[in-house]
């Protein structure tokens, strides 16, 4: 299994039995447009390089999530018409960002 | 052969809907993207369920292919065009696949769902049934194939290409980051491979790189173009990304796509395996 996983509709902090937030980096938010969420915006995730990792698609609410490691992260999004990024530092456990495109 | 024979771009796509001899063909391991709204015309494919052997870890056979294919509805003499979601990674396995079992004229939608998406292109949900037809497949071209002892009799003497990102590169992780973290095998790479990530070879909406931006690629990661080149990665679809980018848009002669990957390498008992400090 290798393509992206459905995304969640709610931003909650429930998680998979296979992940362990004591050793996991769970980066998680919404993509925002104009204040709204937005649905099926191509979510990615950039390492402290700028090198891709990861991407998703955001759910019907904009809500994305990844599992990553603790370290400096992009979250970059893109729609029709639309792009924007968020950086982060992310530790063990969650860390929740917002991405608004324009 | 160049690169228009192998890539289509989606305005050619969307000039060549509904033509006869084309059929477009949307591949992904989660077909509810296709069940939402897919190209007009396109039928779907799904890389778990009809590529792969539903018992051992292998594809289905040349006679399940012929099956496959013929329920599908596309004969020898089309020309297959291939797209998927996730910057085409499935459709790209799908189009080594394709090539594996001899198909002759097969494409790739530059960019995938993704770009079409992007553009505000349109999507249907209208259910596509193409009449059978009797599909006859070749035997496994393995010259794009490699298998577990040449990837190990390779190490130091051919080019190896790990695909992953860095992290899974150095160890740090053993699958991409969207997914729940599996433990199940050791993590790091085979000693002697370059690591130059699948998605270098693209561009954020997912359409392929110039020829010039991927050989300038290849070459400053230190790829020996003198020598035979064998991509993997953690289940062999990122690498027929790269395998297509070597091997059919750069046109480098003997690249292999090794599918049992990290899942098959990182299991194996005694095999070396570096890790990135």
């Amino acid at each position: 299994m290798c393509g992206a996983p459905v995304q969640e509709e709610q931003l909650d902090r429930t998680l998979p039995a296979s992940v362990d937030p004591a050793t996991a980096s769970i980066i998680q938010g919404r993509v925002v447009r104009d204040g709204e969420p937005v649905a099926a915006a191509y979510v990615r995730l950039l390492d402290a390089s700028g090198e891709f990792t990861a991407e998703v698609v955001s759910s019907a609410t904009g809500v994305f999530r990844f599992f990553a490691s603790p370290g400096r992260w992009t979250v970059r999004a893109l729609a029709p018409g639309a792009s924007g990024s968020a950086d982060l530092d992310a530790g063990l456990g969650f860390t929740e960002t917002q991405v608004e495109i324009a | 052969m160049s690169r228009e024979d192998v890539l289509v771009s989606a305005d050619w796509a969307e000039q060549h809907l509904g033509q006869p001899g084309i059929v477009f063909v949307e591949v992904d391991e989660d077909t509810t993207a296709y069940d939402k709204g897919h190209i007009p015309g396109a039928v779907k494919l799904d890389w778990k369920t009809e590529l792969q052997d539903p018992v051992r870890r292998d594809f289905v056979d040349k006679a399940g292919f012929e099956a496959l294919l013929s329920a599908k509805g596309i004969g020898n003499d089309d020309t297959v065009v291939l797209y998927g979601g996730n910057n085409n990674w499935f459709a790209a396995y799908a189009y080594w696949y394709f090539k594996l079992y001899g198909h002759r004229d097969v494409k790739l939608l530059d960019g995938g769902r993704k770009k079409w998406e992007l553009d505000s292109r349109e999507l249907t949900e209208d259910t596509v049934q193409r009449p059978a037809t009797q599909y006859t497949a070749q035997e496994q071209d393995t010259s794009i194939r490699a298998f577990r002892d040449e990837v190990i009799a390779a190490i130091g003497q051919q080019n190896l290409v790990d695909v992953r990102s860095p992290d899974e590169f150095a160890g740090r992780l053993f699958a991409p980051a969207h997914l729940p973290q599996e433990a199940s095998q050791r993590a790091g790479h085979i000693p002697t491979a370059l690591n130059v990530p699948w998605s270098k070879a693209a561009n954020e909406d997912g359409t392929f790189k110039s020829d010039d931006e991927l050989r300038a690629l290849y070459t400053e990661a230190g790829l020996d173009t003198s020598k035979d080149t064998i991509a993997y990665c953690r289940i062999g679809e990122r690498s027929s990304h790269t395998w297509f980018a070597l091997h059919e848009l750069l046109g480098e002669p003997n690249v292999k796509n090794y599918d049992g990957s990290w899942t098959e390498y990182g299991s194996l008992v005694g095999v070396p395996i570096e890790k990135s400090s």
